[in-house]
């Protein structure tokens, strides 16, 4: 082939001119480019978390009241990321009711996961089910919803203080999610709250 | 004397099936990616295990700042003119046309409705290095916030998703003062942004 060749451009002597372009430049400016918008895509979009408040109105009050106090459980949030919950109702004559504890997977996680312990292990062989694709993600969802507001499971109360701030509640909203608990609420903090609090030694303001 | 010549081999690769491939995933990327809009202030958000995307149309995202100040954004263009005149109908400001395209067109927004002409007049980049002093007023006795969401509300129809975007950093007392004036609004479901956190929930749940 190539002698061939060779032998025809001999033989014409005609100079042949290179048609072929340089593509190289190009191929380094869309690479530059594509990692660009490739880039920019992945990060751009944020993650939500969806959350319905509780009513002001009277209805929901009254609802609030009806949780039996075994099954619930008050979190404050207060300043420097700290947690301090109790179970049930507030038993102020009993002394250290009022439990301290923070974020970290010993914290509150572990806290939450003992409380909410049958529901957990649940969801977690729910979990397993759909990871070896026994059910669809529909029933998943399904169930999981059903689990999640079942009776008996407990319910979260969580109380900001104006000393926390925003990333503490988001925190706090997480650990429900980790934690498969399916009833909980932001409600803010009353005169009641705080005296509580203030006789406990926590600084409020 | 005729030397024997060795064959030479062309080092030229052709490029032309990459650039093609290229340009295709160039193109992919560019049409499906959707730019981040410019921010009054930088904001960190929390983050989160919420594996929920946001919805892309019709959002009024509140964006609060670590010094509590409020700023709003809805995402339709002719939507935003529509509650603007609401507003101004309320606050009993009349705009001129060009106010109200400049306003459809612009970014955030959240300047006091008694500074609002004032701000309008003023050309672009003073108003875009002024506006983080501004935020919309939040406290009861002028909360025009509440009058953003009622109009929006009334414009946008009731599939309208509030996301509210705030500093990790935001004083509880800043959030409680916007979740508030939504709780009095009767607007009880909305979105809180945050950044995706990989979390490692088995150890915890394997103690048990």
């Amino acid at each position: 082939m190539e002698v061939i060749q060779t032998d025809k451009k001999k033989g014409r002597k005609k100079k042949k001119f290179d048609t072929r372009v340089n593509f190289t430049p190009l191929v380094d400016m869309i690479m530059l480019l594509l990692t660009f918008f490739m880039l920019a895509t992945t990060l751009s979009k944020p993650q939500t978390m969806e959350i319905s408040m509780p009513t002001k109105d009277k209805v929901a009050t009254e609802e609030q009241n009806e949780v039996k106090a075994s099954e619930a459980m008050t979190i404050y949030l207060g300043a420097d990321h700290t947690v301090y919950y109790y179970e049930g109702l507030p038993d102020i004559e009993k002394k250290d009711f009022l439990k301290k504890t923070d974020f970290s997977d010993k914290g509150l996680r572990s806290v939450l996961s003992e409380k909410n312990a049958n529901i957990v292990k649940q969801v977690r062989e729910l979990k397993n089910k759909k990871s070896l694709l026994q059910i669809s993600a529909e029933d998943f969802e399904k169930q999981l919803s059903e689990l999640k507001n079942s009776k008996g499971s407990p319910v979260v109360i969580i109380k900001p203080l104006d000393s926390s701030d925003y990333s503490d509640m988001i925190a706090a909203l997480d650990e429900m999610i980790i934690n498969s608990i399916g009833k909980y609420a932001i409600v803010d903090i009353n005169a009641d709250d705080k005296t509580m609090l203030r006789n406990a030694n926590v600084a409020v303001e | 004397m005729a030397r024997p010549t060795l064959p030479k081999r062309d080092t030229w690769i052709d490029m032309t099936p990459m650039s093609d491939v290229m340009v295709l995933l160039l193109t992919f990327f560019m049409l499906t990616s959707t730019f981040l809009k410019p921010e009054p202030v930088t904001v960190n958000t929390p983050m989160s295990v919420s594996e929920i995307k946001i919805p892309e149309k019709n959002i009024f995202s509140v964006l609060i700042s670590p010094k509590g100040q409020v700023f709003l954004d809805i995402d339709n263009p002719d939507d935003r003119i529509a509650v603007l005149e609401k507003m101004a109908a309320n606050y009993k400001i009349t705009l001129t046309d060009k106010e109200k395209y400049d306003f459809g067109i612009a970014t955030s927004f959240g300047v006091p409705m008694q500074n609002f002409k004032e701000f309008m007049g003023l050309p672009l980049e003073k108003q875009n290095e002024l506006l983080p002093n501004y935020g919309v007023p939040t406290d009861s006795l002028d909360n025009q916030f509440k009058g953003w969401i009622q109009a929006a509300r009334e414009v946008k129809g009731k599939d309208m998703i509030i996301a509210i975007k705030a500093d990790q950093s935001t004083p509880y007392s800043h959030i409680k003062n916007v979740m508030g004036s939504l709780q009095d609004l009767r607007e009880n479901r909305y979105n809180l942004i945050t950044s995706l956190r990989e979390v490692t929930d088995e150890p915890a749940k394997g103690k048990l």
